[in-house]
Parts: C-alpha cells; structure tokens; sequence
C-alpha cells in the first residue's frame, strides 16, 4: 500500500474513534455533565475529522465537518447554550457526519436531503447568537495592536548609517568595499522596492530571525541590503537579548508584487517596524541609498563590531549576533527569570490534573493478524506442554522430581501466557454498544416513541470476536424491545407510566463469562397472544400445558413472529430464533424474562473467549468426548431406583424431587445402539440454555482440562450435536459436545444416523488432516 | 547536518501525513500526541524546528508554545503552528503564546517544507 493510502486507512480508523468520542460527550452533555472539557473533547473530534478531510479533500466532509465544528466552537465558547433542544440537534448531526465519514470510506452516498437540513440547522445555531457562524473568525487583527518603534529617521545631523553587510565586514577587516555597495541594477521592467526592516524584540522571542527574513527576500530577486547599527548602545548599556539593529533593502525583479513581500514579514507583522516603498512611488519615505559617512562607521566603530560581526560570521545570521541561540532574549520589560523549577512544577500540576481527569492508558496499535497468530501459537503451545507432561507421567518418574516440578512451573507459565494473551484480544464492550444510541434515536424516531437508553458495564471485556459477533442479535434485540416492548407514549401515559420508556443495556462478567442483559419496561410478553400464535403456526399442540416461562421462550422457536405485518424495523427476515441461534454459535445462550406491564429482560450469556474451554473430559463408547463445564451442574452416579423408562427409547432419572431426561450420550451421537445400564456409567446434570435440564450419561470421567477450541466448521463440516474438536495431551482430536443439541429431543433416533452415515457413527479417527497434525 | 523536527498533534492522521512529508524531505521527526507529552519530548528530540497542532487535550497548543517558550534550554526554537486559514483569532493567540509563523491545513509537502525553510537557520 501507498504509505498515503495507508494513512489514509488510519484516518478512517481515526474518525470512528473520534465520532465515538463525539457522541460520548454529547450524551454526557445531553446527561447534564458541563465539564468543559467534554465540550472541548467533541469539538476537537469535529476539528480533527474535518483536518483529515481537508488533506484528502475529501470536500462533502470538510464542509459538514465545518459547519458542524463552527457551531461547537460557539458552544465552547458560551456563546451558545447547549440546552436539550441544542444536544438533540448536535447528536442527529453527529449521526449525519458519521455517514459522511462512511460515504467517504466506502464511496457511498448520504442522504444529501438530510445533510444539508442538518447543515443549515447548525447554521441556524450558529447565527442564531448574532454574529453569525464565522463569528470568531475576521476579528483577530482587531485587537492586534500595531505597534511601531518609533525611530528618528529624519534627523539630518545623524544620518542612519546605511551600509551593507559585507561593506561593513569589509570595513572592519581591512578588505576593499565589496560591490555589492552597487545599487542593484534594474534591468529592462524590473520593479525596484525599498525596504525598511526594524525588528523588535518581540520577533525574537518568538524565535523569528532576521537573517532567515532577509534569506527569504533575497529568494524574491536581487537584493542589496545595508544594515542600520544606530541604534546599538553602548556595550555596557545593551542588553544583549534587545533588538538593535534595522536593515534597509533594495530588492528588484520582475514583477515584483508588493504582496509577496509582505508574506515575507507575515510571521513577524506587530513585531518589527516595516517599510515598503516601490521606487520612484513615495519618495519621502524612500531610503536614502547613498553610502554612508565615515562619521557613521565611527560611530559604529564605538562598540565592539569586530566581536559582533564575528559572531555574524559564525552564525551566518547577522540576527543571531543579537540573539545567541545559547543566550535566547527574553523581554527587557520583564526581566524577571524564569524559574525553571517551577515551570516544570506547573507542568507537573497540570499533568497530574490531566491525569486525573482522563486517566488514558497508553496503547500500541498492532495488526489483529500477529495477535491471532500468537494465540494460535499459544494453544499449540498448551497442547504441548500437555502432551510434555503426559509423557512425562508415563516415564513414572517422581513428583518430586525436578523434571515433574519444572514442569509444573511450565504449566503455571503456560497458563499465564495464555491469558495475557487471550487479555489482548479482549476488548470492552463498548465498541460495540456505542453504536445503539443511534440506533435508538432513530427507531424511536421512526415510531414516534419516547425511549431513553441507559448503558451500563461498558467496559466490561471480552474477546473480540465475539463483539464482533454481538453487533447484530443486540442491534435486533433492541429494535425489538423498541419496536415490541414499548408501548406508545400515549398508551403509557394511559398505564400511569411516564412517557418516555426505558430500554437499558447492561454488560457484566460473571463466572467466567459475560453476561448482557437488554431490558425494557414496556408491555411485557402477552403470553396468551404468544401461545396462540405458537399453536396456529402448528409450533405446538393446543393440548401443551406450559409454564409462564415455557411460553416467553416460544419466541425463540423457529417460524414464530408476533408482528401481524413485517414492520419496517423489527422485521428484517430474521427472528428470535435467529437470534438465538448467532448467541449459540458463540456458545452462548439466551434467556428472557417478562411481567406483564411491566416489560421484558433477555440475558445472554457468552464466554469469554471462543478459543479455549474448560471442559470435563469423558469417555463414552471408548471415545473420548469433552462436555463444556459451563453447561454441567453435577456429575453423579445413578441409582438403579432412580432411573425410570417412559419408553423403549426415553427414560428418566430422579434427581432429588424432580426427574430429568436421562440421554444417552453414546446413542445420541451414534456411537452405539444398545444403552448399557444408567448404574455402569455416570451421569452428567446439565442443564441448556432456558434453562432445561437432562443427565447425560457418559462410561467415565477422566478429568477436568482447558482445551483449546478448534473449528469443526472452519476445517470439516459442521456435526449435529458436536460444537467443536480440540487435541488432546496425548495429541489425540476429542470432539466437545454440543449441550444443547443433545438435550433437544430428536424424533429420529440418534444424531449420528442424520449426521454420519458410516456405522458406528461419527470417528474422531478419520478427522480431517489439518485437525489431526497437531498430534 | 539532518535537522529535526519535533510534531506535536494529537490526530494519528495528522502525525502520520508531517511524518510522510518530513522524512521524504529528508528531516528526522519526532513525535509527540499533545503539549504535554511534547513538552516531555523537548529534551530528547532537541528539536531544531517544531510543529504544533492547536486542539489537543491535556495540553493544546497555545500551552505546549508558552512552556516552551518558558523553557531557557529550547525558548529559542522556531515554532510552526498547524492552523486553519480561517482562524485568524487562532493565529493571534498562538504568536500570542510565542508561536514563530504557522502553516495553513490543508497543507501539502512543498507548503510545509517551505515554512520550515523561512525559520530554520
């Protein structure tokens, strides 16, 4: 990539971070935080994108952009108040620059109708306080004092000594006058302008330099300049960082604009006395080009010139023999020293109180590509180290021995190393929840209902994947509870609720997991609607007795929809069911809650990762299964009393007061035909997401382990019932149980008869190569 | 001699693009992403030209300009500030603060070697 091109991709990296910023500080202020420096955070997002625009020209941008930025300048500057009706106009323009950043990226298009609605609103704003939009703006030079030094010029008994440079040096080193005292020659239309050039002090505090001024005139045409040392005072009066010296400057050329002379002077405008004269236009101000009395030299020659033009020659800036960059000036008005001490003690304070208000972590950027090969890496690594140390118990050698204590201290660090690995690849939450309060506004907008949102546990981490992942069943979930959930602001009003409905965003961690809860307080599930709908869609029989529970989780089932029409926001072709199953491929699972007239609660429930699992490894049909620890309550040893038949084909098993299904894990995924007796094996409680519980019955367990995950899906194919392999320490491929694919009763018997048409089911032994070379 | 140019901005954008330019002409650079890490900077860089942006947290530019300019070890290095041909009030307020000459954004390479030229020595 062309390094423009690749900075290019930063800038567009940049601005999602910086409308995030944008909107962030929007909401707080629209929160009634009037922290200034949130205002001033959002306004330099706005100034940052439009910066970046403007060197790709990318123009629809600059000019949204600015108009956008002109506005918060105002509100930065109190000038404006940032009043609810203001934020709500400033968050519907951030989402309007937001898809001006977009268009930009990805070439598309805005809705130009919207944008320039937007654009003049903000205008509207800005003009609103008078001044107009540009209000700051124009009025800079209007307190910009011009100050000149006042230099008597006309006093004929002193004539200014004019003479050039190297005149001078010439003069003090004894050498002949150099011929550059000839005045310039003007050939054919060349323009001769007279400068007069006294700098003051403030030009070199501001590190300004005549010497380069004088360079830069020199660039224009051909120059003949001769210094003024008038001014010098005695060696025992100056002070050194004082501004002295003036210069008088013919310069010609072609066409000499006196406006590229002025740019010249542009940096150093206020800060010097400047002259321009064309020749021949004003004679009264003319310098006089005549050379300069002998008089003049000696009374130059009164302070020591030779150390000064020494100095001169050194630095090749006759400025600098005024300004030593070692002895820098300082203000002859304020000659109080600077403290360094303290200077750096402000520092200090104001770092400390920046600190305090934005406590920013520094952060290195690195590609997603070397992190995932690093945690590939690392799960070949744990792999190893558990074969190592398998190996190692094989030799029979000692607990104690240094080799089985070294390796110990391998696995320790094994483990260790995983985690601040897999802790790179974590990320909060936020970066996918920032993008609902858009998403909110504009489905309330759309329905015309009062929704607030509230977002809690931002910051909670997890892999990136799976945010990645979570962007679309929480986008649906939300509309959803907007679209579904909430009633109309007159119909709560009507239920005494206040008008404006809550929809809250919360994300936790809890036991090795994280926890997402999306809440409403709307209507709730209307569980007589929703079942009737479940019975008429031929999704269960009338005849189904079901729990409260039972009902709200028809909404998950396949083919169920309670919208009567599609509508434009909830649906998209896509259900609960939808969502429910993108939540099990994280393997996660999904749960909902709800009280009539009071609203709906669903809670995901994800790991944290999707590379390594801890997991209880079992042996069924002498093969080695890994079940997800997650999903299992308790593992037990069955009764014979407490196992009951319902069937040939479906028993039960007692579980304190309550029965479960007993499944045979063996005959589910086809390794076997006949169950052996519940009382030889254990049995494993599970229990699925909704909550519903079945014991599986596995031969043995031979142990607890972290495995990592490897796609079945990415290197074979997908299996009914298994969620994924991983390799064993003894390098052999185990297959990870799917928990919730065996509890759903079949009505086929055996998964393994759908899934893999060799008899005796599915074998980890032909798995596909690129699985199996780990071993 | 290679001469080094300390930036100062907060936008990776931004300090990529001075980076570009900078090392294509030929300067060394050093980076730094406000006026508080670039007053942090000034020693190491010892910086012959610096380049700062104006809108920067912790520290904007008119603060990074006054500490250096309070700073008897880099008072005298030429500063540019990145400014918006607008913002004449901005402009003010950076010499104000000490600011040398400024480059108006969008600047291009040729804009911004030329205003290094007119300070550095």
């Amino acid at each position: 990539m062309d390094p423009l091109a690749a900075i290019k991709v930063t800038f567009f990296q940049e601005c999602e971070e910086q409308l995030a910023e944008l909107e962030g500080g929007l909401l707080a202020m629209e929160g009634g935080d009037h922290d200034p420096e949130i205002v001033n955070a959002v306004f330099r997002a706005v100034h940052s994108i439009k910066g970046g625009a403007g060197a790709f020209s990318l123009e629809d941008l600059v000019r949204f952009s600015h108009v956008f930025e002109t506005a918060l300048d105002l509100i930065r500057s109190g000038d404006i108040q940032a009043d609810q009706e203001t934020l709500k106009l400033l968050l519907r323009s951030a989402d309007v620059l937001a898809d001006h950043v977009r268009a930009a990226r990805d070439g598309g298009s805005v809705d130009e109708g919207r944008s320039s609605a937007m654009a003049e609103a903000l205008e509207a704003l800005a003009s609103g306080m008078g001044g107009g939009g540009e209000a700051d703006t124009g009025d800079g030079f209007a307190d910009f004092v011009f100050n000149p030094v006042t230099i008597d010029m006309s006093d004929a008994a002193a004539p200014a000594p004019d003479l050039s440079i190297e005149d001078l040096l010439a003069r003090v080193t004894g050498e002949a006058a150099s011929t550059s005292d000839v005045p310039a020659e003007t050939a054919g239309d060349d323009v001769t302008w007279h400068i007069r050039f006294y700098p003051q002090v403030g030009l070199y505090q501001k590190a300004n330099e005549s010497g380069l001024l004088l360079r830069e005139l020199a660039r224009l045409g051909k120059v003949e300049v001769r210094l003024d040392a008038s001014g010098l005072p005695t060696l025992q009066n100056m002070n050194p960082e004082d501004a002295y010296l003036g210069w008088s400057v013919a310069l010609s050329g072609p066409t000499l604009e006196e406006a590229s002379i002025r740019e010249v002077f542009e940096w150093v405008e206020g800060d010097c006395y400047l002259d321009i004269v064309r020749e021949g236009a004003a004679p009264a101000a003319a310098v006089a080009a005549g050379t300069a009395p002998a008089a003049s030299i000696d009374a130059v020659g009164e302070v020591d010139v030779m150390a000064l033009i020494r100095a001169a020659q050194a630095a090749e800036v006759p400025a600098a023999a005024m300004t030593p960059p070692t002895a820098a000036p300082r203000p002859a008005e304020a000659p109080a020293k600077v403290e360094p001490t303290k200077t750096r003690e402000a520092a200090l304070d104001a770092k400390a109180q920046a600190a305090a208000r934005e406590a920013s972590p520094q952060t290195i950027r690195v590609d997603l590509e070397r992190v995932d090969r690093l945690i590939d890496l690392v799960g070949e690594l744990v792999i190893n180290q558990a074969m190592l140390t398998q190996r190692v118990a094989e030799c029979g050698l000692q607990r104690a021995s240094s080799v089985a204590m070294g390796l110990d201290d391998l696995e320790q660090l094994t483990r260790e190393i995983q985690d601040s690995v897999m802790a790179i690849r974590a990320q909060p939450v936020k970066s996918v929840f920032q993008r609902f309060p858009r998403l909110v506004r504009e489905i309330a907008a759309m329905t015309g209902k009062e929704v607030r949102l509230i977002m809690d546990g931002e910051g909670t981490e997890v892999d990136k994947t799976v945010i990645e992942r979570l962007s679309d069943p929480l986008t649906h979930m939300i509309r959803n509870a907007i679209d579904h959930g909430l009633e109309t602001p007159d119909e709560r009003e009507a239920a005494g609720k206040p008008r404006e409905g809550v929809v809250r965003l919360a994300a936790l961690h809890r036991s090795g997991r994280i926890v997402i809860e999306i809440s409403d307080d709307g209507r709730g599930i209307n569980r007589p609607r929703v079942k009737q709908i479940a019975v008429d869609k031929g999704l269960i029989s009338p005849e189904t007795n079901l729990s409260d529970d039972e009902i709200d989780n028809l909404i998950f089932m396949a083919g169920f929809s309670t919208a009567a029409t599609v509508s434009d926001i909830s649906g998209r072709g896509v259900g609960m069911d939808v969502v429910r199953r993108s939540i099990q491929s994280l393997g996660g699972r999904i749960n909902i809650s709800s009280r009539p007239g009071q609203g709906s609660t669903f809670t995901l429930s994800l790991p944290l990762t999707l590379a390594v699992l801890d997991g209880m490894v079992v042996t069924v049909a002498g093969q080695t299964l890994v079940a997800p620890l997650t999903a299992i309550i308790e593992s037990l040893q069955p009764k014979a009393a407490d196992v009951r038949s319902l069937g040939p084909n479906a028993q039960v098993i007692a579980i304190r007061d309550t029965h479960v299904p007993l499944i045979d894990i063996g005959r589910s995924l086809g390794y076997r035909t006949v169950t052996p007796p519940p009382t030889e094996g254990v049995a494993l409680l599970v229990e699925g997401e909704g909550g519903s519980r079945a014991a599986l019955m596995v031969d043995a367990i031979q142990g607890q382990r972290q495995v990592v995950i490897k796609s079945l899906e990415a290197n074979y194919r997908p299996v009914p019932g298994i969620a994924a392999a991983t390799i064993l320490g003894d390098g052999r491929v185990a297959l990870i149980l799917d928990i919730d694919a065996v509890m759903v009763p079949k009505p086929h018997e055996g998964l393994g008869a759908a899934s893999a048409p060799a008899a005796g089911g599915f074998d980890p032994a032909v798995v596909p190569t690129s699985l199996a070379k780990v071993g | 001699m290679t001469k080094t140019i300390l930036t100062v901005d907060d936008s990776r954008t931004m300090r990529d693009m001075l980076h570009l330019a900078l090392t294509e002409a030929g300067f060394r650079v050093v980076q730094a992403v406000d006026g508080l890490d670039g007053l942090e900077a000034l020693d190491a860089a010892q910086a012959d030209v610096i380049i700062t942006d104006i809108n920067m947290p912790r520290l904007d530019g008119f603060g990074f300009i006054e500490g250096v300019r309070k700073n008897d070890r880099h008072r005298a290095t030429p500063i540019l500030v990145l400014t918006t041909e607008s913002d004449t009030s901005k402009k003010q307020r950076a010499r104000d603060a000490g600011a040398t000459g400024w480059i108006v954004k969008p600047f291009n390479p040729e804009k911004l070697i030329d205003a290094i030229r007119r300070v550095a020595a």
